[in-house]
């Protein structure tokens, strides 16, 4: 059965103050109500004004999707009561939005050679945040909610796809692409909790489109969409029609519940915001199209024939930009495809199972460092197990050098004497392996490295036991 | 232009405000009368003109982005009917 998706993403910008007034926005990890002003929280008689560096970012975004930017832009008010809303109504964009019309290009398959698919961008506007509501257990068993202004006017672009996407699966995809483009340019950090927020439109073929809002994480959007194509096959199996309406996407249960809206779009009431005048922004596009940094896939591409890496890698490589650039410093000073490997299969998986993100670990892991790690284990100084277990220490003490692991865990692997004892060693004590492995029992050879291996503490390259091992066995004959 | 009762409900539903009975027919009157008034603007022939999106001519008023100080959350809450723990409490709207 066909499926359709369509998204409204909002991302917020890295400004130093918020959309329409001089509020910080670095609020995420303070008290409530605590970086609010007149302004935002919407009491009478404040004058919003446009923050210039907002704009600039939204045009980039813009640009950076393809979008054709408009001459001017005219702010709106969207009118509605809720909590989160101090003013009762929003300030957004309507039919003057910064642009229209642009593309992103995924790779439906994701990673490696999945075939490419255009998703078409139909606009991008500005528009300020809402409030904050904290419920006390779950939305829909809360006898009340509490407000926190503090997220109240900070500077959102909301980028509006058209429904072409097919898949939830592409759906994550999809915006897995537009956080790395909006890193790229430098206006956004996905790191931050709530920085992106989605809303999903989603039909199956036939039927009426329901909208759910409150998407808040990248695994958040595949969860949700497939809830509700399930929810909505359901209805159709069982002969019921499909709605159109609204529903509320529940993260911790993973479902989404009617909300029962009765608002529709007459109802919204928007108007031009009499408190902000039109903005002239089409002379400034070709500046702003210089300050567009190589974008991701002009950087896979390079990546592949400037580095000579597989495709695999250079999108592995090229997904976050610090991960981009910490290779680059990296690749510039010992063997690229090496440090391709160990960055792509290695590191990043460290930085999965801990959850830390590459600027956080690069704090802890300078570039120097890795290479410092990189050389050792060229030089055969340690074994590939050993650079794990630096990388590992690093990232988890944090303040040390590689060579302190190298010296406290012992990681120096041993010289060719040593482990030529240790062979004689294992040799003796196991005859009847050895005995085995003689006759023909393939399988006796690696219980008889890995028991090199202990003997050893893992400080010998088990290719070099192995072939060591075989020699000595052999000429025994 | 006679306003429908259910008409008068949604727009109480929207500004999140009970009507009672006797408000509904008052505001059923007041607020078609005030729709007749306004009505008089639709006999303007506005063909050939340009719509205006702003009462007076300025343009391009934008401001550099720097952080002010805020205010303290004592002061911002100052004025909220209830609070809790530095919040502002509030109805659940679900």
């Amino acid at each position: 059965m066909d499926v359709k998706i369509g998204l409204e993403c909002h991302a917020q910008l890295l400004t130093k103050s918020k959309l329409f007034c001089s509020c910080s926005t670095d609020y995420h990890d303070s008290k409530p109500n605590t970086h609010v002003c007149a302004t935002c929280l919407g009491l009478p008689g404040a004058l919003p004004v446009v923050n210039e560096r907002a704009i600039r970012y939204g045009m980039k975004v813009a640009l950076a999707l393809g979008c054709e930017v408009q001459e001017e832009i005219i702010f709106y008010r969207k009118n509605y009561y809720y909590p989160d809303l101090p003013r009762g109504f929003q300030i957004t964009q309507y039919d003057f939005p910064i642009a229209f019309n642009g593309l992103v290009r995924i790779e439906s398959g994701g990673g490696d050679g999945g075939k490419e698919r255009e998703i078409r961008i139909t606009r991008v506007h500005m528009e300020e945040d809402p409030g904050r509501l904290v419920y006390i257990g779950t939305i829909d068993t809360a006898k009340y909610s509490l407000v926190d202004y503090n997220r109240s006017g900070m500077p959102l672009v909301e980028i509006v796809t058209e429904p072409d996407l097919k898949s939830p699966k592409e759906a994550r995809i999809f915006l897995g692409k537009l956080r790395s483009t909006l890193e790229y340019l430098g206006v956004f950090d996905g790191d931050l909790e709530g920085a992106m927020r989605v809303d999903a439109n989603i039909s199956l073929e036939g039927g009426d489109r329901a909208e759910v809002k409150n998407i808040s994480s990248y695994k958040g959007v595949e969860r949700a969409l497939s809830f509700e194509i399930t929810r909505q096959k359901n209805l159709l199996r069982r002969g019921l029609k499909i709605q159109q309406e609204t529903r509320h996407y529940d993260e911790t249960r993973g479902i989404t519940l009617s909300m029962r809206t009765k608002e529709f779009e007459h109802d919204y009431r928007y108007f031009p915001e009499p408190d902000l005048v039109r903005i002239r922004i089409s002379d400034r596009i070709e500046e702003i199209k210089r300050e567009i940094p190589e974008l991701p896939d002009e950087k896979k591409k390079r990546f592949t024939s400037q580095y000579s890496i597989t495709t695999e890698h250079a999108n592995s490589l090229t997904y976050d930009i610090n991960i981009a650039d910490f290779y680059e410093e990296v690749a510039s000073k010992i063997d690229m495809k090496l440090s391709a490997t160990w960055i792509a299969d290695v590191l990043k998986g460290e930085l999965n199972y801990r959850s830390i993100s590459m600027r956080e670990a690069s704090k802890r892991i300078s570039t120097a460092d890795f290479v410092a790690i990189l050389r050792y284990l060229k030089d055969g100084v340690i074994t590939e197990r050993g650079a794990t277990e630096i990388m590992r220490e690093m990232l988890d003490r944090g303040g040390v050098k590689p060579e302190e692991i190298i010296k406290s865990k012992g990681l120096a692997s041993i010289g060719s004497e040593e482990i030529e004892g240790a062979i004689d060693k294992v040799i003796k004590e196991n005859e009847g392996a050895v005995e085995d492995y003689k006759v023909g029992k393939k399988e006796a050879l690696n219980f008889l490295v890995g028991q090199v291996m202990k003997h050893t503490r893992g400080r010998a390259e088990p290719k070099e036991v192995r072939r060591l091992l075989v020699g000595k066995i052999e000429s025994e004959f | 232009m006679l306003l429908k009762k259910e008409e008068i409900e949604h727009i109480g539903w929207l500004a999140r405000t009970e009507l009672s009975e006797t408000e509904k027919e008052l505001f059923e009157k007041q607020l078609s009368s005030i729709l007749d008034y306004f009505a008089v603007l639709d006999e303007l022939d506005t063909e050939d003109i340009e719509p205006t999106y702003h009462v007076i001519g300025i343009k391009d008023v934008v401001r550099k982005d720097e952080p002010k100080e805020a205010l303290s959350q004592s002061e911002a809450l100052r004025n909220a009917p209830k609070k809790e723990k530095g919040y502002i409490k509030s109805p659940r709207m679900f």
